[in-house]
């Protein structure tokens, strides 16, 4: 795809998106360029605004403030439109609960203007495409959760939409089913779907998309490839463990001495991860402990996680809320 | 071709997407609306057959309630059980047609909170197909109340003067009845914030309606404040019109009032429904 700088090519382009809940700054200024042809990530912890942004983008929102523009067309003056070139799927769009899978795609099909035979033979041709034949006609509620997603996702993909928003498609599902969600994503990227996609899980924007925006608060932190947020925090990050959690305070100086940057914090006790830009200085660090008496229990030097990046840049963790995606799902 | 982009065409907006030029529809045209709401009624039409106790109200109520009402208020108002059907019967379609439309709000709104609402919101449909299409589909519910009322009665001994065509004629205006008076409790539907506080809204609107008509007795026994709201009452219209097709094969006067008064129930509640159920989606 060409990746000319003229917002008119891109698959997104929005300025300045505000979103108010009352007193609340849900999305607060938020500019987002999507390529066509790419995966974007939004990246960031439950609140921050990422869903709300999605629902302004895909019309299920009215703006407060800012403009966007899919594929050129105006989101805010052209609604129809817009719903006809953008798929949506996530903790908001769901299927017919009353209905079977086959019963429910061919529903979505007729209500896009399919015809009775044609919505049935794209209804049977993607419950193949997700592995969904054989439950096709049982009630959704006999469907574990990682079917629900793919019919969810299947359901979004019946007219075939240039852009897919995916709303954190994997919370709650099983590493193995997560596998396999990614997976389909990717098969739908290779056939040149743009996709925008949020998640609260690191490795699965560092897994899939081709660019990722942290956003927190309500407002984009960062942008960049994960290689180039990752280069954000340096090279490589030295992460210590101390015996005696009292000493944090104590080492963080002896790190800020030697290496001249500011340590992160992790949320267990006595956990300090400092960012290297060259990896041979976490020897001095650890001989400045040492000087100092500040026993570790463990030091080990690692390329540096998505995770550090988030807290890097906001200042607090990302674990905090997004570790517990069990609670999160619920809705 | 990017000087192309966004460019109105009359009815289309062109968007360049990595297949090339789409020139896609501002709106819904009429017929797609249409098709969309016949859509939505299969939806709800299956809903119900999967969910069969949302058949109760109209079912095993008419089949209850005539029994019932039949045999306790027979012998006092019209001196034997028998010499009371022709009231009766008709006076319960009314009241039963009533019921079920305040099932049609409630669902409305229980339907409104799910998921599967906010992808509908999402797709390139016209906003008013998923209301219109289970007022669409309830007329089905309408019918069966109707129905069942009038074998209850016809098992009872009911034997109406109107004949077959009064019948029909008088189930024809009790479902179009129904359908009228529904807009009523979709607008509590779209404006409630929860299914139960729907319900509680409806109850209280609908047993004014039903009850302070001439349903179950004469209007002549009320006090005069009483007789007054029951005689304005477009549900005491639509009964007594029923009564004229059933009871007498007549197409009376009260059967135009009653459409008349139907179809200013529609003027006034559908505009409103349709607005505050469009601001939500």
């Amino acid at each position: 795809m060409s990746e000319s700088s003229s917002h008119l090519d891109l698959a997104v382009h929005a300025t300045g998106l505000v979103k108010r809940f009352g007193d609340t700054l849900a999305v607060d200024g938020i500019d987002l360029d999507v390529q066509r042809g790419e995966v974007f990530g939004v990246l960031g912890p439950n609140g921050a605004g990422k869903t709300t942004m999605l629902q302004m983008l895909a019309t299920l929102l009215p703006f407060d403030e800012g403009d966007a523009r899919i594929f050129g067309v105006d989101v805010r003056r052209q609604p129809h439109v817009i719903r006809q070139l953008v798929g949506v799927t996530g903790q908001f769009a769901s299927v017919d609960e009353n209905l079977t899978a086959r019963e429910n795609l061919w529903l979505f099909g007729r209500l896009q203007g399919l015809a009775s035979k044609k919505s049935r033979s794209t209804a049977d041709e993607l419950l193949g495409r997700f592995g969904l034949e054989d439950s096709a006609d049982k009630p959704i509620s006999q469907y574990s959760g990682g079917m629900r997603r793919r019919l969810d996702l299947a359901a979004s993909l019946i007219t075939r939409p240039p852009l897919i928003f995916l709303d954190e498609p994997t919370t709650g599902l099983d590493p193995r089913t997560r596998g396999q969600m990614w997976e389909t994503i990717r098969d739908l990227v290779a056939q040149g779907c743009t996709v925008l996609l949020t998640t609260q899980y690191l490795d699965e924007a560092d897994q899939l998309a081709d660019r990722i925006a942290v956003i927190d608060r309500g407002r984009k932190v960062a942008e960049g490839t994960s290689d180039q947020l990752k280069s954000q925090v340096g090279s490589s990050t030295l992460q210590l463990r101390l015996l005696d959690p009292a000493q944090t305070a104590a080492a963080v100086d002896v790190v800020r001495r030697v290496v001249g940057d500011e340590p992160v914090l992790t949320p267990e006790a006595g956990g300090i991860n400092v960012p290297l830009a060259d990896a041979n200085r976490a020897a001095d660090v650890l001989i400045g402990l040492r000087e100092e008496q500040l026993l570790i229990t463990s030091a080990t030097v690692q390329k540096p996680t998505l995770d550090e990046v988030f807290m890097a840049l906001t200042g607090h963790g990302a674990e905090d809320e997004a570790q517990r995606p069990e609670k999160e799902m619920a809705r | 071709m990017t000087s192309l982009m966004s460019t109105r065409v009359d009815e289309t907006v062109i968007a360049t997407t990595y297949e090339g030029v789409r020139a896609l529809a501002v709106r819904p045209s009429v017929r797609q609306t249409i098709s969309q709401t016949m859509v939505m009624a299969w939806r709800a039409v299956k809903k119900m057959q999967r969910n069969f106790e949302q058949l109760f109200d109209v079912t095993i109520q008419p089949l209850l309630f005539t029994a019932m009402f039949a045999g306790i208020f027979g012998g006092a108002i019209s001196g034997d059980v028998q010499s009371y059907l022709p009231i009766i019967i008709t006076g319960l379609i009314g009241q039963t047609v009533v019921t079920a439309c305040v099932a049609t709000g409630v669902q409305l709104r229980e339907d409104m909170d799910k998921g599967v609402f906010d992808r509908f919101k999402s797709l390139p449909i016209a906003r008013i197909a998923p209301l219109a299409g289970p007022m669409v589909a309830d007329m089905l519910r309408y019918l069966i109340a109707s129905l069942l009322t009038f074998g209850t009665g016809f098992a009872m001994g009911y034997r109406p003067g109107g004949g077959v065509l009064g019948v029909i004629g008088a189930i024809v205006l009790a479902v179009f009845a129904g359908w009228s008076l529904a807009w009523i409790f979709a607008w509590f539907g779209t404006v409630g914030r929860s299914a139960q506080g729907v319900q509680g809204i409806s109850l209280m609107v609908m047993f004014p309606l039903t009850f302070l008509s001439n349903a179950f007795v004469p209007t002549e026994t009320m006090p005069g404040w009483l007789r007054a709201f029951a005689d304005v009452n477009p549900v005491s219209h639509v009964i007594t019109a029923i009564r004229d097709l059933a009871n007498d094969g007549a197409v009376t006067a009260e059967v135009g009032w009653a459409i008349l008064g139907l179809l200013a129930v529609v003027a006034i509640f559908a505009p409103l429904a349709v607005r505050s159920y469009s601001r939500k989606m």
